[in-house]
């Protein structure tokens, strides 16, 4: 009597929840119009740049280069969050400058920067301008009878300013540089140092040239890398080069934000500035003019969109909301199909990992980690060591082990490596201990086959987290939570076979 | 695949999703599960309910006590260590003598007295309770097996596991260690499981990794056929056990000690389903039947009775030998 009252309460619970859920969505959909699909082929970028920095207690002054429009991209909005600050834009060519500064400031302080930007052309050389004068660069005597045999060298293989700058780079860029150029290369100071010698021995024969820097438009990056490469100038254009190829073209979506060796702030008044920049790719074109029409037709609609919130959160978000349908999957595998994993949530967390890594690599990262680490807790095992003190052992050793194969895969030039370090180490850890317990109680067998069950449903896990469709559809409706929580409420009464059962009951019903 | 669903579903096969959603959750109410998930309470309550268990020599439950442990066994030559709250079996060692400051284990294989401490210390520390949480460890009386098991069990002790459900006994087999399951008595690490019909106490067939087999693969002697001593007390505990915890769906583990007669070693809150591997049959009519009778079953006899009157299989012992 009193399951038959618990089970339709269940039922009338997730029958609302997913009736909650897909009305939302179809309103939406159809009356909002959101967008069903990801545009692929948006060409809108959201840029945001976070300074945060800790005022020493007087006055402040911060300098932030700013993007202009250039012949490939165009500033569609720009906005500045900095309050209590004075602001002031001013254009020290070729460059668009921001600085703000207050009388007095102490502590942390954040400000920020937003930038829209659209792509407008992909092809052309991104900037035109007229001929800048050329300054000489100072230069020792020892530098500039270097330069001389340089440019010598270089005068006598090439026929114009493409080669002359691609013979510039190879010479820069050789294994074992000449004389000359390790003797130029010694004398610079930090990094950059072969476009900033390139840029002195262009401008030492007469050409103008610039070291352009910016950052390569990605989706879903919290922290863009700076990227910077070479620009000269054929008498029109400045023509961009590959610094570390020579070639005359650079990737279409690398964006250039200011030129000149100067980084891209600079600080008066305060200490530790961290400058990250995040950026997106504006999908929400479509979604905004929805977002528009949710608070004309619906004010308590554009609550719970996600577009709304700052970049760098969404990026969270796009993430934190797919870990239910990873949930989901689990659940799937574990109470349908009857799959046996380590821990309950270790795959869901693994699959997390594997979206940096990538799957193949993913597997066999985690596969040697969870091997080594086996074999080490094994040995461990004979110093009949303390439990919580082994754990920590391990701990450390899982640790140890992920920089060392970090640094082997660089020096194999696998950068694919690196991103070990994004895996869960307590969990790996504790994965690593349950096995081996496992592995002593059941045997090898029964060790060996949990583990393949909680990788391959690791694997599924993150296929289905990675879907870019489901990605954007949860992302864009989260209402849809909602309905896979009623299903997976209603699988927590499922009471059918799991589909291994069949196989394991087999011989009670004479298995064909 | 979809004829095995339904073959199993016609042969009232219960599975994992439904033996959680329809009973344990059902009838096994969160919190009576401390007193089967501590064998310690089990214990004490089996003794205040005049439930025979094994004697229990000690109880460690502080790191400090380890060093004391040597002490305490002085004046065993056999005995058992056990997780309070261990599952599956893990983390139990049996032992069976001392020699010259080791104890021998039940295969022959000397344990120093340092690998005991270290071992009583993983215990301690949670290593083989759920959820890793602290544990005790208990020092108890080894079991010295009927000699009826004799012929078929390689050195472990064989147990008798019962679900009793509502205080009906349901469904029984025996559990007998081979060579390959390391002397446990633990299905998945390759011991026999039989079935045991429950109006006679006579083994069934015998089911060895999924396999019927008629004889046990290290001692070739028959599996089937043979007559558990003591069956009916057996049955009494096993109903008696109801009243005991409250558990309305519970598995009942029992060994037949040779000069004690039936000992309950603990109870089980999710007992596992290679039960029904073991009897060839599925639970869920017995389940069935047993909820609609429970209610009109006023005493254990009478509970024993219905299980004895209604889940015989009604073979003799003719018909197990010819099959």
């Amino acid at each position: 009597m009193y399951q038959r009252k618990t089970e339709a309460h269940l039922y009338w619970l997730a029958g609302g929840l997913a009736a909650l859920g897909f009305g939302l969505f179809l309103f939406k959909l159809l009356a909002l119009q959101y967008p069903l699909a990801a545009q692929q082929q948006s060409a809108l970028w959201d840029i945001e740049v976070k300074a945060s920095f800790l005022a020493d207690g007087g006055p402040a002054k911060l300098s932030l280069y700013i993007p202009k429009d250039t012949r490939r991209f165009q500033l569609v909005d720009e906005n500045f969050v900095s309050v209590g600050y004075g602001l002031a834009t001013s254009r020290p060519e070729p460059n668009r400058q921001v600085t703000w500064s207050v009388r007095r400031a102490k502590g942390q302080e954040v400000l920020f920067y937003r930038a829209t930007v659209r792509a407008i052309s992909s092809a052309s050389e991104p900037e035109a301008g007229e001929r800048p004068e050329v300054i000489e660069p100072e230069l020792s005597e020892l530098q500039r009878q270097a330069m001389e045999t340089l440019v010598a060298a270089i005068n006598a293989e090439s026929a114009d300013v493409a080669t002359m700058v691609s013979l510039l780079i190879a010479k820069l860029n050789a294994p074992e540089p000449s004389q000359e150029v390790s003797l130029l290369l010694r004398e610079e100071r930090g990094g950059k140092a072969r476009i900033r010698v390139a840029v002195k021995v262009m401008r030492f024969m007469g050409i103008p040239a610039r070291l352009a820097q910016g950052v390569q438009l990605k989706t879903l990056s919290r922290k863009v890398p700076q990227v910077a490469w070479f620009q000269v100038y054929d008498g029109r254009l400045w023509r961009s080069f590959n610094p570390e190829t020579g070639e005359a073209w650079v990737p279409d979506d690398y964006f250039t934000w200011w030129r000149g060796e100067h980084p891209i702030a600079s600080l008066t008044g305060g200490s530790r500035l961290q400058i990250e920049i995040a950026t997106t790719m504006h999908t929400e074109s479509a979604l905004s003019g929805a977002g528009a029409r949710a608070v004309a037709l619906a004010p308590g609609m554009s609550l719970i969109s996600l577009a709304a919130l700052p970049i760098d959160t969404q990026v969270v978000y796009r993430i934190l909301l797919m870990v239910p349908l990873g949930i989901f999957v689990l659940v799937l595998l574990r109470n349908l199909v009857g799959i046996k994993t380590f821990g309950t949530f270790m795959p869901v967390l693994i699959a997390l990992a594997f979206r940096e890594t990538q799957l193949l690599w993913g597997v066999m990262l985690f596969c040697v980690i969870v091997s080594l680490g086996l074999a080490i807790r094994f040995y461990l095992e004979h110093l009949k060591l303390l439990l919580v003190p082994r754990l920590a052992a391990v701990v450390v050793i899982v640790v140890m082990l992920m920089t060392l194969i970090t640094m082997v895969s660089q020096r194999m030039g696998l950068p694919q490596g690196l991103s070990i370090a994004l895996f869960p180490m307590v969990i790996i850890t504790m994965t690593i201990e349950r096995m081996s317990i496992v592995w002593d109680e059941r045997g090898a067998a029964e060790a060996l086959s949990q583990a393949m069950g909680s990788l391959a449903v690791a694997a599924i896990a993150y296929l289905v987290m990675n879907e870019p469709h489901m990605e954007h559809l949860v992302f864009v409706f989260p209402e849809l939570l909602l309905v896979l929580l009623a299903v997976i409420l209603l699988l927590g009464r499922y009471s059918g076979y799991r589909l291994l059962e069949l196989k394991r009951f087999k011989a009670l019903v004479g298995g064909k | 695949m979809l004829r095995r669903w339904l073959a199993l579903k016609r042969a009232g096969v219960l599975g994992l999703n439904a033996r959680n959603a329809r009973y344990t959750l059902a009838f096994n109410p969160r919190r009576l599960l401390p007193q089967v998930d501590d064998k310690l309470t089990t214990k004490q309550l089996a003794n205040a309910a005049n439930i025979a268990v094994p004697r229990c020599y000690g109880v460690i439950e502080e790191e400090h006590e380890i060093a004391a442990v040597h002490q305490l066994l002085a004046e065993h030559q056999d005995f058992v260590v056990k997780p309070a709250q261990g599952s599956g079996g893990d983390g139990i060692l049996v032992f069976t003598g001392q020699a010259k400051g080791s104890y021998r284990k039940i295969g022959g294989e000397l344990v120093s007295h340092s690998a005991l401490e270290h071992h009583l210390s993983n215990i301690l520390s949670g290593m083989y309770s759920l959820g890793g949480q602290q544990d005790k460890a208990i020092i108890e009386y080894r079991v010295k097996f009927d000699p009826v098991f004799e012929a078929i069990s390689y050195q472990g002790v064989p147990d008798v596991r019962i679900i009793v459900f509502l205080g009906v006994p349901v469904m029984a087999m025996v559990r007998l260690p081979t060579r390959q399951s390391d002397g446990k008595a633990n299905l998945h690490q390759g011991a026999i499981g039989a079935g045991i019909d429950m109006a006679t106490g006579r083994t069934l067939r015998a089911v060895w990794h999924n396999e019927v087999i008629e004889e046990h693969p290290d001692t070739g002697s028959p599996v089937n056929g043979v007559a558990i001593p003591a069956w009916d007390q057996l049955l009494d505990i096993a109903a008696r056990c109801y009243e005991l915890t409250g558990l309305g769906y519970q598995g009942v583990d029992m060994v037949l000690d040779r000069d004690l007669g039936p000992l309950m070693l603990e109870l089980n809150a999710r007992p596992g389903l290679n039960i029904q591997i073991a009897n060839q049959a599925g639970l869920v009519p017995r389940l069935d039947a047993a909820e609609a009778a429970a209610s009109g079953l006023p005493d254990v006899a009478a509970r024993v009775r219905f299980a004895k009157d209604q889940f015989g299989v009604g073979l003799s012992l003719a018909d197990l030998q010819g099959a």
